[in-house]
């Protein structure tokens, strides 16, 4: 087996559009969980809600990207308000209920047969990265080293899905300084000491969903760009997978998110490499390679347990900061 | 111990009732597997049918073959002409029509093209018409639809109610959303699958070790997952967590080993019933008389036994339930094992009523927390409410609109629910915010 190529795709995921997707998404749930402990089990709802209102446009309408970007970003803020509207006032699981429910809704009305002219069904879009590619100011070639060796249009998306990443962080770090981050916070440590200060929590929660919501909206088209749309991807694992992501980091932390994702991915993929070319070397002759790669999905679900058990905090999380009490 | 001598009650019961509707025993061999292409929907009856008339006069006893999927069914028509075939899953069938079966004097029209592929995979219902004279095919009423749908809900709601009144009992005394439970129906189906079905062993052994082994989950997830979480004061979020990365675990490992195959769980029971106009199969009915008597086994433990009282009583307030004298972590021991059996229970009646795979329950989790926040959260009774609205709701609005946003508004349904009623139909007024 080769460990350098092993050891090469494994690093290359490290920067690859999906972590930096992964990363986004999971800075919004740190948004809605870490900082206002509100409990959002339908971030791939706000993630399809994203790459479909990024989408869409372009196809049907030719928008171009700065355009089809906004429409995205007001489907999210708009599913934010459908969804905080019934739930916020309600106790946190209920939220976590409906928040899962309506990621299940959104997943089948776009993959649903009625729709195909405009969403694709079941088998989702593509073709749609053409003005994305068309912006790109890198001139052709080879950029990168080792195993960061992008092409021009490799590099482009990378750009912009990391300085997205940055953004969000900046702004998550700016935002949890200021008056309304402290409010925030509040809520999440007791919701009826913030109320009688006079605050309105309702409308915070309601704004923290928004500011999560977009997040995810905006790892949606990250997640998509450099590929095709697909129903299926937006199931209810994704949330869970971006949530371990989230867990693994530190939730109410600002490198959690992004070093939580850069793990889960990097390591999703070296223990796939690992375990195929030891059965590729007839080392292990009892797995199929196909095997392999659910074993890595029972890792995730064991990593995820002992992780909330033993370490809630995470890697980079303060023990006081922690938003785990309904 | 009070509660094994329940579930071996309730577990007998069940096979009792079995056996008087002559349950024959599963044939000893293996089924093949059917083709593996997962249509990943489980939830309605499919049906291939079509009606053979010479003219207007509707022929009776005409037979008409189906084969696919690993499924064969000969189909034959009533004193209407109407035949209907129920298939266990979504696929390409053949449908042929089987001529010596044409009274005297009636020939199909076009002799070479008697055999039709079917192509059911974005419908419930295929006609397939086979011309011979006049021949075309009638509409059922909007009225019949709507009952025909309605007894399939009835049937859905029945098997879900199994295991939402599961996670209804164990929030109700925990206070613990668990994600697992989707799992724990998949349990129930795959054990029956590999006993039942994979090592021919006779129905009711394969169902008695069946249960058995479920009630073991529940216990080994009170005894070693849930109760020393409880002691190390971990908090319901975190614990809710631990389940959603037990889910995953769990349902990978049955991924593992069972491979994304769809599995068909043999029961001898594939005689057709008409209820009113619907058809559904003996083995349906059989699992709708059991889903009833289990329910009411549970409505009578929970009222009228002392384990069942001291169980409401902790669903009420457990501090108080213990204050007087009731043993908190045994009830709560208890309730694991009772939803665990019931479950697994409901894992094999819906392997039976759909097929087998990997993440079945994980498929229906959503529905069964729909059901349980409907009915109220934390209320057994409310739980069956939920489970028959949720399953009436999810065939009847297929009447309506297209099939596969059967769940979503099933859905969208709880949603709107909370809205007016956040308590859940039948749940007691509280404050929830």
């Amino acid at each position: 087996m080769d460990w350098g190529q092993i050891l090469d795709t494994a690093a290359g995921e490290l920067l690859s559009p999906v972590t930096a997707a992964y990363a986004l998404a999971a800075i919004g749930i740190g948004v809605h969980f870490g900082y206002a402990g509100l409990l959002n089990f339908g971030q791939a709802g706000f993630m399809a809600i994203g790459a479909y209102g990024f989408v869409v446009p372009t196809l049907l309408f030719d928008f171009p990207v700065w355009a089809a970007f906004l429409t995205s970003i007001a489907a999210s803020v708009l599913f934010a308000f459908l969804l905080g509207i019934p739930t916020l006032r309600l106790r946190a699981d209920y939220l976590a209920i409906v928040t899962i429910a309506s990621a299940e809704i959104v997943r089948y009305v776009v993959s649903t047969t009625g729709l195909t002219d405009v969403t694709g069904g079941a088998a989702g879009l593509s073709g749609f990265n053409g003005s994305f590619t068309a912006l790109n100011p890198f001139a052709d070639g080879i950029y990168g080293f080792g195993p960061w060796t992008f092409t021009a249009n490799q590099l482009w998306i990378r750009v912009v899905g990391w300085s997205l990443v940055a953004i969000a962080s900046v702004l998550v770090y700016l935002l949890m300084r200021s008056p309304w981050g402290r409010v925030v916070k509040g809520i999440r440590e007791d919701e009826d000491a913030v109320r009688s200060l006079g605050k309105n929590v309702y409308a915070y929660k309601m704004q923290a969903l928004v500011l999560g919501g977009v997040f995810g909206s905006l790892a949606g088209v990250i997640y998509v760009l450099p590929r095709a749309v697909q129903p299926a991807n937006y199931g209810t694992t994704l949330t869970f997978f971006i949530w371990t992501m989230l867990l693994l980091g530190g939730a109410a932390t600002i490198w959690g998110p992004i070093v939580g994702a850069m793990i889960f991915a990097t390591l999703l993929t070296l223990s796939d490499g690992i375990l195929r070319g030891l059965i590729s070397a007839d080392i292990i002759t009892f797995i199929s390679g196909t095997q392999a790669g659910q074993i890595r999905f029972m890792i995730i679900g064991a990593v995820l347990m002992l992780l909330v058990i033993f370490r809630p905090q995470g890697i980079f999380g303060n023990k006081k900061e922690l938003s785990f009490n309904v | 111990m009070r509660i094994i001598g329940f579930v071996l009650g309730t577990t007998i019961a069940a096979l009792i009732l079995a056996l008087s509707v002559g349950l024959a025993p599963a044939s000893a061999e293996s089924t093949p597997s059917p083709s593996p292409s997962p249509s990943g929907d489980f939830t309605s009856t499919f049906t291939i049918g079509g009606l053979i008339r010479d003219g207007d006069t509707p022929l009776e006893g005409v037979e008409v073959r189906v084969e696919g999927e690993g499924f064969d069914e000969i189909g034959v028509t009533g004193p209407d002409g109407r035949w209907v075939v129920p298939v266990p899953v979504q696929g390409v069938y053949t449908a042929t029509l089987l001529p010596d079966t044409l009274p005297e004097g009636v020939a199909p029209r076009d002799p070479d093209n008697i055999t039709r592929d079917v192509n059911l995979s974005t419908t419930n219902t295929v006609n397939v018409l086979f011309p011979t004279g006049e021949g075309t095919v009638a509409q059922n009423n909007i009225a019949q639809t709507i009952l025909t749908r309605f007894i399939y809900g009835l049937n859905f709601g029945l098997l879900l109610a199994l295991g939402a009144i599961g996670i209804s009992l164990i929030y109700g005394t925990t206070k613990l959303n668990n994600f697992a439970h989707g799992e724990m129906v998949t349990f129930g189906a795959v054990i029956f699958f590999l006993f039942g079905t994979s090592l021919g062993i006779p129905l009711i052994p394969a169902i008695a070790i069946t249960l058995v082994l479920s009630a073991f989950t529940g216990y080994a997830q009170d005894a070693w997952l849930h109760r020393p979480l409880r002691k190390r004061g971990v908090g319901l979020v975190q614990a809710m967590i631990v389940t959603i990365g037990l889910s995953i675990l769990v349902r990978y490992v049955f991924l593992f080993f069972l491979g994304g195959n769809i599995e068909t769980l043999d029961t001898g029971l594939t005689q057709n019933v008409n209820i009113g106009p619907a058809t559904i199969t003996l083995a349906s009915l059989v699992s709708m008389g059991i889903s009833i008597v289990m329910l009411g086994l549970v409505g009578l433990f929970l009222t009228r036994t002392r384990v069942g009282k001291a169980t409401r009583a902790v669903s009420d307030n457990a501090s108080l339930a213990a204050a007087s004298g009731i043993n908190v972590d045994r009830i709560i021991r208890i309730v694991w094992i009772l939803a665990a059996t019931l479950t697994g229970l409901s894992g094999i009646l819906y392997g039976i009523f759909r097929q087998v795979n990997w993440n079945m329950g994980f498929q229906i989790l959503l529905l069964l927390f729909a059901a349980v926040t409907l009915g109220g959260l934390g209320s057994a009774f409310g739980a069956l409410v939920g489970s028959l609205i949720i399953g009436i709701v999810t065939e009847v609005s297929t009447v309506w609109i297209p099939n596969d946003l059967r769940y979503a508004v099933a859905l969208l349904i709880l949603i709107l629910v909370l809205l007016v009623r956040p308590q859940g139909v039948l749940g007691r007024k509280e404050r929830v915010g």
